[in-house]
């Protein structure tokens, strides 16, 4: 935060600003929902806004694409349940092994794969996250296999423990804004401005005197690890996990959230989240044809809002409240 | 003095009159049950039968005059949301007790907010550790996966065949049968010689099964739910294996018969007793709600119940027997749940305990054999 104040240019000042009003308003939220399954919902959401951070740091701003994260968001779920039950480990410490693992197996993974592009780039990424799944189910003794690992202990701290929807809502939403702050910092410094250079051409890059290959690796990692404290996080949320959550379909959820909210942009990826998660509880009440809606939504968006909620939501507001016809202006 | 007792008959007149009003309102029971996504063979089945029976008992008058509402969500087999819905349930729309979810694995996520919120569950899940150990507010209506095996090793043992392969799905239900399978096995005199696994989309098992014909052992027995298990009994008969094929009670469906078409003749399986009904002995106490279950489901889907639903439907007959003994809330239901002795249901008969809640014996299963695309009692 201090670097954003020092370096004092209108925009970082009204990033901050902008930053500090959305952190108020999360932070009164519960006053509102306290007590009701929203409050529930809301934790997820901060989850969901977490693991979209990462991956948009990723696709968005590297251009890098992933079909893997919920591999990464599983192994931290995992090695910390894992710590925190069969080794009684302190949750507190768990969560920083987890992601330092995590971080470690994404930067040594990462060299090979993230010289493919495109096409076979999704493709590996892919085959990674099935193959952290496939783990995940067949190493029972480890992990309890299917049926799941359960009686994770929740998080404590100074005495309190997170055990209900309130509490986790701060803890998680926390993190989650910590991770935002690092992300919008990150995205206005000079490795952001380099990595939207190798998402532009990475030959230009290249010869601007970016170390593309390895900076790639790096917001790979660096993705990985906020992906796997997410999961860490999660894990001690629900005290129970099982690899059905982080299955393919999760990657790809992942990946809409990440498109519907806005590439290239953190507030985006809250947007999606939020849509994500909150839209089949809203729609719960159409009973069967929540798909089919939900659906709909999804294309509709897309097709009219192609750069993401973000751009998509002040465009329509534009178009609602210009006046219409443009004969005054003419 | 005397102004004191009117005080007290209008508290009185008050509080009865308040709670005339009280009892007229509904009981809101839960349920989650997967019926989309890869469990939905379960949760289909389970959904129909509870709003059936609900429906059922609500056009009869409800229980002690008041009827009852069931709220069902669509879980589609995530444990998160099975968790979410849990909640949303409880504090939301203030439900008195759960039925569901469908799988182990949803259930063991949903257990400790069912104890948290202290709210009776009773799952419709198989797996054994779901009330071992004993869990206060937890209760299942599914057969344990233990006495399905125990069934199997029985007949077995009869049958003097000590040696088995056991091919298992890598899912929780997979999981829970082959933990079984290698726990029981000592205690029959049977050897397991070869263990694998099979994942649950595979389409192909031949890899593994000429693994288990080079083991000559004297039964395979598959642990899975369908397509998985049609699958294994057409790829046995294609590699020409003779090994006597054992299923699990998770294929228990005229589904599974139609899927393996030929292959499944000569198969034997545990199940509940639903898909044999009529060829129940008139003396067993099942026939009678077995029989009234499988003509009430084909009457209202034109299509078989089978024991998937017979979990819902036991479960909300629990519930109504519950509140038929006078209670109405969590903790209420809860205790009489407990005491619940010799209740002839669709998957046996439940005695539930203090030291037991899931409530049933070895009996609940019968060993059928496939033959004419049928079902037939193995004596």
């Amino acid at each position: 935060m201090e670097k954003l104040i020092r370096s004092g240019s209108n925009t970082m000042k009204r990033d901050l600003l902008l930053f500090i009003g959305f952190s108020v308003l999360i932070m009164v939220a519960p006053q509102l929902f306290a007590g009701g399954y929203l409050m529930n919902v809301l934790v997820f959401v901060g989850i969901n806004t977490m693991l979209a951070i990462a991956l948009n740091l990723l696709l968005g701003y590297a251009g890098q694409i992933s079909l893997g994260h919920a591999g990464f968001f599983g192994l931290g779920a995992y090695i910390s349940g894992i710590l925190t039950t069969t080794f009684s480990l302190n949750p507190w410490l768990a969560m920083p092994i987890a992601a330092l693992a995590v971080g470690c197996l994404a930067g040594v993974i990462g060299f090979p794969i993230l010289k493919l592009k495109g096409h076979y780039l999704a493709m590996a990424s892919l085959g990674l996250g099935i193959i952290m799944y496939i783990v995940f189910n067949e190493t029972v003794e480890l992990t309890g296999g299917p049926s799941g690992l359960s009686g994770i202990p929740n998080m404590k701290l100074a005495g309190v423990s997170f055990d209900s929807d309130v509490k986790n809502y701060y803890l998680i939403w926390g993190f989650t804004l910590a991770v935002m702050l690092f992300s919008i910092n990150l995205a206005n410094s000079r490795v952001g401005r380099a990595l939207r250079a190798v998402h532009d051409s990475e030959v230009a890059a290249q010869v601007l005197g970016v170390n593309a290959r390895l900076l790639k690796v790096q917001i790979f990692a660096l993705s990985a690890i906020i992906s796997s404290l997410a999961g860490s996080l999660y894990a001690h949320t629900m005290t129970f996990i099982s690899p059905a959550s982080f299955g393919f379909n999760f990657s790809i959820e992942l990946l809409t959230m990440v498109v519907i909210g806005g590439l290239g942009s953190i507030y985006g990826s809250f947007l999606g989240a939020a849509l994500l998660t909150l839209l089949p509880e809203i729609l719960r009440g159409a009973n069967d044809y929540d798909i089919i809606i939900y659906g709909g939504l999804l294309v509709l968006m897309v097709m009219y809002m192609p750069g993401g909620l973000v751009r998509g939501i002040p465009d329509l507001f534009k178009k609602i409240f210009k006046p219409k016809g443009g004969a005054d202006h003419a | 003095m005397n102004v004191k007792f009117t005080h007290y008959v209008i508290a009185a007149a008050t509080l009865l009159f308040s709670s005339n009003v009280f009892a007229a309102a509904p009981i809101k029971i839960g349920a989650l049950f997967a019926v989309t996504g890869p469990a939905a063979f379960l949760g289909e089945p389970e959904r129909n039968s509870a709003k059936m029976v609900i429906d059922e008992i609500n056009k009869a008058g409800g229980v002690k005059g008041r009827k009852l509402e069931l709220i069902v969500y669509d879980t589609a087999g995530d444990a998160t949301k099975a968790v979410q819905l849990a909640t949303k349930l409880i504090k939301d729309d203030k439900v008195v007790a759960i039925i569901g979810p469908s799988t182990t694995g949803e259930t063991m996520a949903v257990i400790p907010v069912a104890e948290k919120e202290q709210i009776p569950l009773i799952s419709c899940s198989a797996g054994s550790k779901i009330t071992d150990p004993i869990k206060k507010w937890v209760f299942k209506t599914a057969q344990n996966d233990a006495l399905a095996v125990g069934r199997i090793y029985e007949y077995l043992q009869k049958t003097k065949q000590t040696s088995v392969s056991i091919l298992t799905v890598s899912d929780g239900f997979g999981a829970s049968g082959r933990e079984q399978l290698k726990v029981q096995a000592a205690k029959y005199g049977i050897t397991v010689v070869s263990d694998d696994t099979y994942g649950p989309k595979d389409t192909d098992m031949t890899a593994q099964l000429t693994k288990i014909r080079g083991t000559h052992s004297q039964a395979i027995i598959c642990w899975g739910t369908n397509p998985g298990p049609a699958v294994i009994a057409k790829n046995a008969r294609q590699l020409g294996i003779k090994t006597p094929l054992f299923m699990s009670h998770g294929v228990s469906s005229k589904k599974f018969i139609e899927l393996a078409g030929e292959a499944a003749e000569g198969i034997k399986l545990p199940s509940g007793k639903v898909v044999v009904a009529d060829l129940l002995a008139n003396s067993d106490q099942q026939k009678k709600p077995l029989m009234a279950f499988v003509k009430d489901y084909q009457k209202h889907y034109k299509a078989e119940g089978d024991h998937f639903g017979g979990h819902a439907w036991d479960a909300v007959m629990l519930i109504r027997h519950a509140v038929e003994n006078g209670a109405d809330t969590a903790t209420g239901i809860r205790d009489q749940l407990e005491k619940i002795k010799g209740f002839a249901g669709i998957g046996g008969s439940f005695n539930y305990s203090a030291q037991d809640h899931a409530g049933l014996a070895k009996d609940a299963f019968v060993l059928v054999e496939i033959k004419n695309k049928d079902w037939v009692i193995v004596k």
